[in-house]
């Protein structure tokens, strides 16, 4: 159902991973996943190794945060992050490239994986890995189903569907290896279960790696598919759909129809974390835009300033007219340079004034192309106006909550109408109500209980 | 032809008789007993179902009045006193009569002060704005001028000027019903009294950083200096995260501290007269001045040997009883 | 460098625009209007003309003078107002009569509900309708086809017509056919009476093919409005072949084919989701049917998709999209 086709613009796709030179000062922050920002764990002044932990997590739904360089804490304090909010961030000023003992640098492939499950959620757990597809939810809590949930496949996500990216397909190319073992390690902890890297058609030679890697280690029960090219693919539940066959409910987790989804990435920071002890210190970052002069995929410590990126490539070109974080459906434009990568960074796209700047917007004409695009089956042109209408009853009936923002209806939109912008209005008020709901009966309940109680 | 003439007169002449009967008989049975009261209180109100009283309208404030045992709770602030006293002498209460407020903008960050490093270039809300990022300026708290607030006034008083990038309020067709207040994301505008002729003091910013940063982003900004609470003699102002406010009950208009702000943040409006800072600061100084010269003369005074003997006695006696 | 342009996602838009999609429907209404020139004439050129200027002029002095905004005409959507309009009319419909129609298909039809996208009627049809009721004579008078440089227009009535007329004189529709001298080879190059929309369905159909290959519009309005006609034109004719007529015969003349490609499929008038549209269209193709069997008119497409888009919005309300995940 929906999606859309905008060119896949893979221009940088023959650039190998090359590891980006360190930034004099890192600035790595406290709030890069879902849940309760961690907790720095050390003082100014102190010296750190990489790979030394530096924050512990602020809740169970939280992660560990590891150094990415080594040198001496300089400050904890606030920073803006690229949107201009403020973060705490621990600059640590650079002294050379020491790594905490214990982590396993070296090349050889380790695929005997341990048999203790516990230990591996554990050492997942401890290596701060986070889901490197853009949600940075936290991997151990993932791997960790409720009570009553039963994990029927594991998913790993290649389709890269954005155009331009490609930090995932050279991942592919590159550490195939260590992708499949991850892939491996994943399947092992959830039960054994089958499983299946999904990669798009039009990364033939991953495909062909990926499936030649399987056959060569000897694993069993996991498998390629190939999908069809088409944005949002490689969302989480139009990719259990298109795998499973299988629809996630309306606010239900994918676990919930025996899915659990992990991007290449992640299962590469898996394979790291449990077989290596590498805690994820590093991510592979695109570096591309037609008007920038040269593409790149480098690997970055986490916590390098952006601008530091963009200057050693040669700097932000004049014709470069918006700066994003991810890619130009759901990437996040950056409104201060000063910010630092975080773990889900994953590309800075450079766009053009015409690539990207707005055409102004017109009346509805009811063409209908928005609600043929939204992979969710919304009607964004019914949701806009629900939204500037204020009407939140309404647009809770009409399944604002829903939407996965994915950009589909902005982008075919005739009238070139701001659908995406006003719908998350609107989500962000059904989910508020929705929560306050749950909030309100789940103290009913209590309340009810308590007086059951205190009657006896 | 006569013949149809008075048969059609017979007709509808009776068939208007029956329908008025139904029509009559259904009303009666139909009718919805009220307090007449409430139809009264409507009446006077401004009809404007604006809910700046907090009421879903004027007709269910006139309900919610009649039930309530006094006016204290009921207040409409878009007919103002006029209408609470009618409204009070229907239902025999008393009213206190409330001072008339005015929405204040309190941004002065206007395209000058406050320059634009980057282009905001998504849907033309305030609030989409404000969920996005901090804004297009280097203050992450001023006005994101988009004009939420203007939209939401449906009283025409607020209007985006063109120049400074910042919404003007008309007080004359303010009615103080909040409106704009709940619509602003970033809370810049403030309900405060009009004061005597209109006239009133205020902080126009709202910035909380450091000195240093809010001036970098904002030439106009508040830095936090304190030097308007050190000036003011009334105690009105309070400097707390960086950020002066002017408690406006306390605010006596004597327009010192405006005349002290190194940056202009503080503005007074509707003053008969200019202002005249070097002649406040003059007056300040001269005070000043006088503080200090009785200060020290106090002070000298109690150094001096006591020429006195009784009321040394006396202030020794006081000692010995402070040591015990 | 320039200050950076920072907004929510997404980034990047598809090369679609109000304008793009309106140009590709001209484009597809240009071998329709070459035809109609061809075989009716300079009279048919100065139709087309008055019409889309009056259409383009008076949204422009609407916009401008009485709603003071900027003008919409660059969209296009006036300009095919304006052809339809002409593909509507007999080619020897006066030009005041033209200009009239056009205040009523943009002024009423389309601007007083604020402009492009807000309309519940087609705009080009409550022209054409207008003019019907209010110039009977001028909107019946239908002529030969005469060439592009043909002489005066010599009066003959439309297929339609002819059958009307034969059946309230008792002739069955046979021998209507056969004295008329009817066939489907003509009726589908057309050198017939009818309006010049009538009159070349062929064109009209490759106008159609362009925007399904270009994903303007969605086929299923319009096969469903043929469906729907080929089945209860069969169902009648197979009762009664005296009575009432074959289905190619009702596929083929009359402004079906127009209607059909380029009005039904409208995107302000027609329901947003496929199964709307399908029923929108069974609903057009039975009205039309009837109207045609059975009402005062001969010819019932205007009034068939009149009456469904105001249906539309029901339809709508009915007839939604699955949404992912939910029953």
């Amino acid at each position: 159902m929906g999606g859309v086709h905008p060119h896949d613009n893979k221009i940088s796709r023959e650039c190998r991973i090359e590891p980006l030179p360190i930034a004099p000062t890192v600035y790595i922050s406290v709030a890069q996943h879902i849940g309760a920002p961690s907790v720095p764990v050390v003082a100014v002044g102190d010296k750190v190794k990489v790979g030394q932990v530096v924050a512990e997590p602020g809740g169970f739904v939280g992660a560990f945060i590891h150094s990415s360089v080594s040198g001496t804490v300089k400050s904890i304090a606030p920073r803006a992050d690229l949107a201009g909010r403020m973060a705490t961030h621990i600059e640590i000023a650079v002294e050379g490239d020491e790594w905490l003992e214990g982590i396993d640098r070296s090349e050889t492939l380790v695929t005997a994986i341990p048999e203790d499950k516990k230990a591996i959620l554990d050492k997942i757990r401890q290596g701060g890995v986070v889901g490197l597809g853009g949600a940075t939810f936290p991997t151990h809590v993932k791997l960790s189903p409720p009570p009553g949930s039963k994990c029927e496949r594991v998913i790993i996500n290649g389709c890269e569907c954005e155009p331009y990216l490609t930090s995932d397909f050279r991942t592919l190319l590159e550490k195939g290896e260590q992708v499949v073992v991850g892939a491996a390690i994943l399947k092992y902890v959830m039960g054994g279960v089958p499983c299946t890297i999904a990669i798009e058609e039009n990364k033939p030679e991953a495909i062909e790696h990926i499936r030649e890697v399987i056959a060569r280690l000897g694993y069993e029960g996991i498998e390629v598919m190939v999908m069809k090219m088409r944005y949002p693919q490689g969302g989480e539940k139009q990719l259990i759909d298109a795998v499973m066959g299988r629809q996630v409910g309306s606010g239900a987790l994918p676990i919930s129809v025996g899915a659990v989804v992990q991007n290449v990435a992640t299962a590469l920071a898996v394979y790291d974390a449990v077989q290596k002890n590498k805690p994820i210190i590093d991510n592979s970052v695109t570096i591309t835009g037609q008007c920038f002069p040269k593409q790149a995929n480098l690997l970055v410590r986490v916590g390098t300033p952006l601008r530091y990126i963009l200057d050693y490539l040669g700097g932000i070109p004049a014709e470069a007219a918006k700066i994003i974080s991810g890619g130009p459906m759901m990437g996040r434009a950056v409104a201060n340079l000063d910010a630092a990568t975080v773990k889900g960074t994953g590309a800075l796209l450079l766009l053009t004034e015409a690539q990207t700047r707005r055409a102004p917007e017109s009346n509805c004409i009811r063409c209908g192309k928005c609600a043929d695009a939204c992979p969710m089956g919304l009607e964004p042109f019914l949701l806009n106006k629900l939204a500037r209408a204020k009407d939140w009853e309404a647009s809770e009936a009409n399944a604002a909550q829903d939407c996965i923002e994915c950009g589909c209806c902005l982008y075919s939109c005739p009238a070139h109408i701001p659908l995406l912008d006003n719908i998350r209005v609107a989500k962000g008020f059904v989910l508020g109500a929705i929560r306050n709901r749950a909030a309100a009966a789940k103290a009913a309940a209590e309340a009810a209980k308590a007086s059951a109680d205190a009657k006896k | 032809m006569l013949n149809i003439i008075i048969w059609t007169i017979a007709v509808v002449t009776v068939l208007g008789l029956l329908l008025a009967l139904v029509l009559y008989l259904v009303a009666k049975k139909f009718k919805v007993e009220e307090d007449p009261r409430i139809d009264e209180v409507e009446k006077v109100m401004p009809g404007a179902n604006c809910g700046g009283c907090g009421f879903a309208g004027c007709r269910a404030f006139a309900e919610a009045a009649v039930k309530a045992p006094n006016l204290d709770k009921n207040y409409c602030p878009v007919g103002g006193n006029d209408t609470m006293a009618k409204v009070a002498a229907i239902l025999g209460f008393e009213v206190q009569a409330k001072a008339p407020q005015v929405a204040v903008v309190r941004c002065n960050g206007n395209c000058e002060a406050r320059p634009k490093v980057n282009e905001y270039d998504g849907y033309a809300s305030c609030f989409v704005k404000s969920t996005l990022y901090t804004g297009d300026t280097g203050c992450a708290f001023g006005c994101l001028g988009c004009g939420d607030c203007v939209a939401a006034c449906q009283f025409g008083a607020l209007s985006m000027n063109p120049e400074t990038g910042l919404p003007v309020v008309d007080a004359s067709k303010c009615t103080a019903c909040g409106s704009c207040v709940k619509a602003c994301p970033k809370r810049v505008i403030e309900l405060r009294p009009q004061g005597p002729r209109g006239m009133r003091e205020f902080v126009s910013c709202i910035n909380k950083d450091k000195g240093p940063v809010a001036k970098k982003a904002c030439a106009s900004a508040c830095i936090g200096c304190g030097i308007c609470a050190k000036t003011c003699t009334h105690e009105a102002i309070v400097v707390e995260n960086n950020l002066a406010y002017i408690d406006p009950a306390k605010c006596k208009l004597c327009r010192e501290c405006e005349a002290m702000c190194p940056t202009g943040a503080i503005h007074g409006v509707n003053f008969p007269k200019p202002l005249d800072k070097d002649a406040i600061k003059e007056r300040i100084k001269i005070r000043q001045q006088k503080a200090k010269e009785q200060a020290a003369a106090a002070a000298a005074a109690a150094k001096e040997a006591p020429v006195n003997p009784v009321a040394s006695e006396e202030s020794k006696k006081k000692e010995d009883k402070k040591d015990e | 460098m320039s200050k950076l342009l920072v907004s929510p996602s997404p980034h990047i838009h598809s090369k679609d625009s109000t304008r793009s999609l309106m140009r590709d429907v001209v484009i597809a209404l240009i071998p329709a209007v070459i035809c109609s020139i061809v075989f009716c004439g300079w009279k048919e050129l100065i139709v087309l003309l008055v019409s889309v200027a009056s259409c383009v002029l008076l949204e422009w002095a609407i916009t401008k003078y009485m709603l003071k905004k900027p003008s919409t005409v660059g969209d296009l959507s006036a300009v095919i107002t304006g052809i339809l309009l002409a593909l509507n009319v007999p080619y020897t419909t006066p030009w005041w009569v033209i200009v009239i129609g056009s205040v009523v298909a943009i002024g009423v039809a389309k601007m007083t509900f604020g402009g492009l996208g807000q309309n519940i009627w087609n705009p080009a049809l409550v022209g054409r309708v207008f003019l019907l009721v209010s110039f009977p004579t001028y909107m019946t008078t239908w002529s030969q086809p005469q060439g592009l440089f043909g002489a005066d227009a010599i009066t003959a009535a439309t297929p339609l017509s002819a059958i009307q007329e034969g059946l309230m004189q008792g002739a069955s529709v046979q021998e209507i056919m056969a004295k008329e001298g009817y066939n489907y080879g003509q009726m589908l190059f057309a050198n017939l009476g009818g309006s010049a929309g009538e009159v070349c369905a062929l064109a009209l159909l490759a106008g159609f093919v362009y925007l399904c290959i270009r994903k303007v519009i969605k086929p299923w309005i319009t096969l469903s409005i043929f469906a729907t006609v080929a089945l209860v034109s069969l169902v009648f004719w197979g009762v009664n072949p005296d009575r009432f007529t074959d289905p190619v015969f009702n596929l083929l003349s009359g402004g079906l084919i127009l209607g059909a490609c380029f009005m039904a499929t409208d995107y302000v008038t027609s329901p947003m989701s496929v199964w709307g549209g399908v029923v929108f269209g069974v609903g057009i193709g039975l009205l039309t049917v009837l109207i045609r069997y059975f009402g005062s008119y001969p010819e019932g497409v205007s009034f068939a998709i009149l009456i469904m888009n105001s249906v539309v919005p029901l339809i709508n309300m009915g007839f939604k999209q699955k949404k992912f995940g939910r029953k």
